[in-house]
């Protein structure tokens, strides 16, 4: 396998071979490994010697839905495990860059972006581009490189370069490494962006095999109805659905449902806005809806147009959570934060809770130096800005997430944050509440615990659910060192992984050795959160909030929640232990 | 009958690759986004148009008629044959064509479409089709049996 290790501060770069690589598969798995072998576990996130890896997997470009690039690193967010995914082109340009993974380290003397293909790294000065906007910059370096095509173009906004932890990296316009703090992290090292070209060819060994598993899986997945959804109205769909299970975090979780959630649900995003449907490159699904936010020129001269790309996810954060009632005015605050390169879902959470401190007197207008009403978008778009370029300790310190914020300003009974890590929206019951608190990243889709929750219906027992979420979590972690979208998980079952990976010349690969790693992956990824101060011995109880607003299972109860996660310690130990 | 490639609803592409990837792989037996006769590229972002470069199969191929080698000749119908062990790798097909659909691998030689279909059938919007157009003198026969890689 070859890592691509580049060091930012004397501009230099080498390869390295690495065949003990291989046992981990892609992906995150070798991610991990490098990890371990690269961070500094006594300094700050945001420490120049802090390592950014990226890696791809072995079907990466090679197979259908393989679209993703993993990104792990220390989080400035939640200061222990970060792990973050991206797709459109970011996969394939890199698998045709000729590199596995890349390894980031040290500051660059000045701005600077990358320029990574099959000859290596150029480091181009980027200080006429410091300063701009995720779009602009996208723009430019289009303009600046070659390419066209097959190149992903990944890139900070303000709220990277101003070190804010509730920054993500945007990639390709409409896709992103999202949630625990990616883009402050580039900002700390002075890196504007990477231009990543996939020039390479690669001959295929054994051509019958290969095509003969590549036409199963294509097949498999354009044929899928379970998967035809992803296509026709989007992820957005989820909207209603969880609407209607009364699982929709809304108005800071003081409800589960939103009463206006036709008026932001999926079918009338696309009715008024659906512009274009987009895949990532290798993906005959398409589930990328790209809309057209609309809206009357500043000074009457007719309209002006920017097209946004809308998922469940933000609509959910900016929408429901902030009492948005309009398409129009998600957009309004969505097209700030794409701009600014933040977060979306932190972003939402993180107003959403400002908004509620304000209302209770916990701060006032001089923190927020605005009011900051729910469902009035005006507030927001000006609070969002101030987020990504703080003009003052409150906006500094809620761009530090809520974990941070509550800290310093109280009020945590009615942060929603799962494991220190704003939540996902899924109000689903006790499987999403436990699976966000204690997957690696604190992310819903650690552990898939929502899943769980909304197709069992509180019909199992404590075993069951806690049995459950290690193993979902574990075998994820396979499906994140290939590195596919999750979206193809049905199609991508270890049979199924195991004969594709066959195929590419895998031979030693089985089903079962397959769930192994997945275990054993987890526990190196534990094992670097011990080392980075994280243990489950520490994890909090959530905040109140989430037992005062039924769930889609009804009202959850604390000492069910506690029980559960006493259950999920006990088993963790030796399910790790592989 | 000459088949061919034709684009028929650029405004469906969702710019997935499959038709490059399946060129790639079939074709040239590649993991590839560079040896491919067929190309989706966007007119300069991905908030633009999708645009679909492929081999149309002109009836008199201005490709053929500058191959100094005979390594392009006219195939009845429109469109062209490659005989890669005639090609000098000189390049002036790639000028000639109008469509600027012609570039080479890492070795030199042009990529040229074969007309197999195999991108067509691999396309999940039926934006291009792989379909007749126009009757020759039958010598061609039916090009399903010629595509490689099956």
């Amino acid at each position: 396998m070859t890592v691509l290790k580049i060091d930012l501060e004397s501009s230099s770069w080498r390869l390295e071979e690495r065949e003990d690589l291989i046992a981990w598969l892609g992906g995150v798995g070798i991610a991990t490994q490098l990890f371990l072998e690269e961070a500094v576990w006594d300094k700050p996130p945001l420490a120049p010697e802090q390592p950014i890896i990226f890696a791809i997997g072995p079907l990466s470009g090679v197979y259908p839905l393989a679209t993703k690039v993993v990104a792990v690193f220390r989080s400035p967010l939640t200061e222990e495990w970060g792990e973050s995914y991206a797709g459109m082109r970011a996969a394939i340009a890199l698998r045709f860059a000729g590199y596995n993974a890349v390894v980031i380290k040290g500051k660059a003397p000045r701005p600077t972006y990358l320029v990574i293909d099959e000859k290596g790294v150029a480091f181009r000065d980027a200080r006429g581009v410091w300063g701009l906007d995720t779009e602009e910059t996208g723009r430019l370096l289009r303009e600046f490189e070659g390419g066209r095509g097959r190149r992903s173009i990944w890139r900070i906004g303000p709220a990277g370069e101003n070190l804010v932890p509730l920054a993500g990296v945007n990639v390709d316009t409409y896709r992103h490494f999202g949630r625990l703090g990616l883009g402050a992290l580039l900002g700390s090292k002075n890196l504007k962006a990477l231009v990543v070209l996939g020039n390479r060819s690669y001959p295929i060994k054994n051509p019958a095999a290969y095509n003969r598993m590549y036409e199963k899986i294509y097949r498999a997945v354009v044929g899928t109805p379970l998967l035809s959804k992803y296509h026709y109205i989007g992820t957005a769909e989820n909207i209603l659905t969880l609407n209607a299970q009364g699982s929709l975090p809304t108005l800071n979780l003081r409800a589960s449902r939103f009463e206006k959630a036709e008026e932001v649900s999926g079918e009338r995003f696309g009715r008024e806005s659906l512009f274009r449907i987009l895949a990532c490159a290798g993906c005959p699904l398409g589930c990328i809806h790209v809309g057209v936010y609309r809206r009357p020129h500043p000074k009457g001269a007719g309209y002006i147009s920017t097209t946004l790309a809308y998922d469940y996810e933000p609509i959910y954060a900016l929408g429901p959570m902030l009492g948005l009632d309009a398409v129009d005015k998600v957009y309004a605050l969505l097209r700030e934060v794409e701009a600014s390169g933040l977060d979306v879902i932190s972003t939402g959470v993180a107003l959403a809770w400002a908004t509620e401190a304000l209302e209770r007197g916990i701060i006032t207008e001089k923190e927020t130096l605005l009011p900051l009403r729910f469902g009035a978008v005006e507030g927001y778009v000006q609070a969002a800005r101030y987020l990504a370029q703080p003009p003052n300790d409150f906006y500094r310190a809620l761009g530090r997430g809520l974990r941070y914020a509550t800290r310093v300003y109280g009020g945590e009974d009615f942060a929603l944050i799962l494991g220190g890590h704003e939540m996902a929206g899924y109000h689903t019951g006790y499987a999403f509440l436990l699976g966000q608190s204690v997957g690696a990243r604190h992310s819903h889709l650690c552990n898939a615990g929502y899943s769980f929750d909304q197709t069992r219906k509180g019909n199992y027992t404590p075993e069951e659910l806690v049995q459950y979420l290690l193993e979902e979590e574990a075998w994820r972690n396979v499906l994140n060192s290939l590195v596919i979208c999750l979206f193809a998980r049905k199609v991508y079952t270890p049979e199924t992984t195991a004969e594709a990976l066959r195929a590419l010349g895998w031979e030693a690969v089985d089903p079962q050795k397959l769930l192994t790693l997945g275990r054993k992956i987890m526990r190196q990824k534990w094992e670097a959160k011990k080392r980075l101060g994280y243990t489950p011995e520490n994890l909090p109880l959530p905040p109140k909030r989430y037992f005062e607003t039924p769930s889609g299972q009804g009202l959850l109860n604390p000492e069910t929640y506690s029980a559960l996660l006493k259950l999920y310690r006990e088993r963790l130990a030796s399910w790790l232990n592989v | 009958m000459a088949r061919a490639i034709r684009v028929k609803d650029p405004d469906r592409c969702i710019g997935c690759y499959s038709c490059m990837l399946a060129c790639a792989r079939l074709v040239h037996r590649s993991h590839s986004l560079t040896k491919s006769a067929i190309r989706v590229q966007t007119r300069g972002g991905l908030q633009s148009k999708w645009g679909i470069d492929v081999c149309r199969a002109c009836p008199d191929a201005p490709c053929a008629e500058a191959c100094p080698t005979g390594a392009l000749i006219p195939r009845p119908g429109g469109g062209v044959s490659f005989n890669r062990n005639k090609c000098s790798r000189c390049g002036n097909c790639a000028n000639a064509c109008v469509l600027r659909v012609i570039h080479f691998d890492e070795e030199g030689y042009p990529i040229v479409c074969l007309y197999c279909g195999h991108c067509a059938r691999f396309c999940p919007q039926e934006v291009i089709v792989w379909e007749e157009i126009a009757p020759d003198s039958g010598r061609s026969g039916d090009r399903t049996q010629d595509r490689p890689g099956e």
